[in-house]
């Protein structure tokens, strides 16, 4: 069976134009050529630092960005050739969840508006969507007597709440979920992502998961795919790229996890990373993470590694930790 | 004597309270955090002890005493001498705390020559050298750029060394690395331990992040609703924590030890604003151990392991 979700080599590459007077043209190569595949029913998270182009992919799958080069192929069919009536039923099959609940709401539109809205759109009546409301909110644990209230009256919880049930209003099978927890705070966050599980295991629903937080991840994901500077440096199945990290990227970013355990202070074994991100307009050549790695050798400045398989599911982009097999010309 | 010692503090706006009754003291060298969740009042606290209090905004109550002075009692002139020198201030936003149009070196250089500590040159060339050692590579070029040329943790990195250049007393850092990535929170947590162990400055750390607290505090003040409802060493805090909103905001955490895919523990309900605060225990309605008694104003009681509610876990001590 075909993955739900397919992406191919993606590369999304933005102009910018540098120098004082904008004279001088380059290019950001925010995601440079990234494949990922999400089957029915699966959470799979891409983590990574800002600027990595986490976000540019759930973007370019949306269509908020435009894809330089690659295929993204939703139920099989190709979303860069379908015409508008073809992209409004992918919508219907396609949600997305952000970040910021309030500015992902009009405050001006009461709750029970709001999550109407995809339904309006897609021509339901209106007994039906008065109906289908009520059902929503059930859903997602909100109380109908707060169908009439605005975001405003909402804490930060409830209004995710509700950017979650408007997202569930066309009965979607994949929902790109973009940082959904990191502006909550920390008594509601387990609170949310009860509620995702939850939903995933009675509606059967697929999640692309960004973000940056790897316990919730950890927690949430089937898959997980980390990335730096628009590239995917390992991918393979949750539980054992957290138990057994094999590019020195993810190993640093792991142990970087401030632990809410004081004993582990003195022993636990840590990987600073020395500075920064490059810039995603100069990045290095050959391996990506070649400015801050730990056992950077001389030959990782000359190509860019090739994702390797060191076991199965389980992909490395990094020639010194998963070196490619020799392959000898006869 | 404490370095800080600030006594039922009580911060309101018109009708509303914002934050009831606050206690708490730091000693020369001590790291203590406050942690809470937004509308908890942690960031008010520690803004009132600069005197930096937004309009509109007014203490209603109690004393902030900084090594013997009460501040509360200063003026606009013998505060701003503290500030900046005995008394200093990192903020969650670097990018937006640092003045856009100015090279960041005058920015580090700043307090020294407006406190009369430095000439002009010597405060730049102290400058460059603060740079170097919060790891900002080519410190004196970067001394010259303005603050946009620069990265979030870069800019982070020369907050800190503007506070920390004429070696304050005590730093407040507010959310000092949430708008950070997780590689760059870990060095400027190694970073403000190094430099303030060296120096023994006291950090007054405000975070919503237990895992920060666990890293880098001595001891910590949990708030809820505005006031303070746990105080104890961070060891005894995490290990046999005995408010029930502290439990039962270590449980929500999710840990790297535990089984994926599993429900969370989550508490009920939502953080209530300050409008909605109920009389008595602000956490009841949410609390599973709430009784009658709690619709009665539970006080900080115990010595070293402090908290306030009707029925701590852990019994009494």
């Amino acid at each position: 069976m075909s993955p739900l979700l397919q992406i191919n080599d993606l590369k999304v590459h933005f102009p910018v134009r540098t120098g004082r007077f904008g004279g001088n043209q380059s290019v950001v190569k925010a995601v440079d050529g990234v494949s990922i595949s999400i089957d029915e029913n699966e959470t799979v998270a891409i983590v990574g630092e800002s600027g990595c182009g986490k976000s540019t992919m759930g973007n370019a799958v949306l269509g908020l960005a435009r894809v330089t080069k690659g295929r993204i192929e939703f139920q099989g069919k190709d979303l860069a050739t379908l015409d508008a009536t073809g992209r409004r039923h992918v919508w219907r099959d396609l949600q997305v969840v952000f970040q910021d609940p309030v500015s992902a709401l009009n405050p001006r539109r009461t709750i029970a508006e709001s999550i109407a809205e995809p339904l309006q759109i897609h021509g339901y009546e209106r007994a039906q969507i008065k109906a289908r409301v009520d059902e929503l909110m059930g859903l997602v644990g909100l109380n109908p007597d707060q169908r009439d209230r605005r975001p405003g009256a909402l804490s930060g919880g409830q209004r995710q709440r509700v950017v979650i049930a408007r997202a569930l209003a066309l009965s979607p099978k994949l929902i790109i979920c973009d940082e959904p927890v990191s502006a909550l705070d920390v008594s509601i966050q387990s609170q949310i992502l009860n509620l995702l599980m939850r939903l995933q295991r009675e509606l059967g629903l697929s999640y692309l998961f960004i973000a940056h937080d790897l316990s919730v991840v950890r927690h949430i994901a089937d898959r997980v795919a980390v990335m730096y500077l628009g590239m995917v440096v390992e991918e393979g199945p949750a539980a054992t790229v957290f138990a057994n990290p094999v590019h020195p990227y993810t190993e640093a970013l792991l142990s970087a996890i401030p632990l809410p355990d004081p004993s582990l202070r003195h022993s636990r074994k840590r990987i600073v990373l020395e500075g920064d991100l490059p810039s995603p307009m100069k990045p290095p050549a050959g391996c990506p993470f070649v400015t801050r790695c730990p056992v950077v050798e001389p030959a990782c400045g000359d190509a860019r590694p090739p994702l390797e398989e060191i076991s199965p599911m389980h992909f490395v982009r990094c020639r010194v930790r998963a070196p490619s097999p020799v392959v000898t010309k006869i | 004597m404490s370095l800080l010692a600030i006594d039922d503090l009580a911060i309101g706006a018109g009708e509303l309270s914002l934050v009831d009754g606050v206690s708490l003291s730091v000693e020369p060298g001590e790291v203590v955090a406050l942690v809470g969740e937004s509308g908890s009042g942690k960031s008010l606290t520690a803004l009132s002890i600069m005197g930096l209090l937004a309009d509109g905004l007014q203490r209603r109550r109690g004393s902030i005493h900084f090594d013997g002075a009460d501040l509360t009692q200063l003026d606009d002139e013998q505060l701003r001498s503290l500030r900046g020198s005995e008394l200093a201030m990192i903020f969650q936003e670097p990018v937006s705390s640092l003045n856009p149009l100015a090279p960041v070196g005058a920015q580090v250089a700043e307090s020294l020559i407006v406190h009369g500590r430095a000439s002009v040159d010597g405060a730049n060339r102290e400058a460059v050298e603060m740079l170097r050692r919060v790891g900002i590579p080519e410190p004196e070029r970067r001394a010259r750029q303005l603050p946009t040329e620069l990265s979030g943790g870069m800019c982070q990195r020369v907050m800190i060394a503007a506070a920390l250049i004429s070696r304050p007393r005590l730093l407040i850092a507010d959310e000092p690395t949430t708008a950070l990535d997780v590689t760059i929170q870990a060095q400027i947590l190694a970073l403000m331990s190094e430099l303030a162990e060296e120096a023994n400055t006291a950090i007054l750390l405000i975070t919503h992040d237990m895992g920060v607290v666990a890293e880098l505090a001595d001891q910590v003040c949990v708030m809820y609703g505005g006031r303070v409802v746990e105080q104890a060493p961070v060891e005894a805090l995490f290990a046999a924590p005995r408010h029930p909103y502290t439990s039962m905001l270590l449980k929500t955490i999710p840990r790297l030890d535990e089984e994926p895919k599993q429900e969370l523990f989550a508490i009920k309900g939502n953080v209530p604003s300050p409008h909605d605060w109920p009389a008595g225990c602000r956490f009841r309605t949410r609390c599973d151990r709430a009784m009658e008694q709690c619709a009665e104003r539970p006080f900080m009681s115990g010595q070293v392991h402090r908290v306030a509610c009707h029925h701590a876990l852990g019994g009494d001590l």
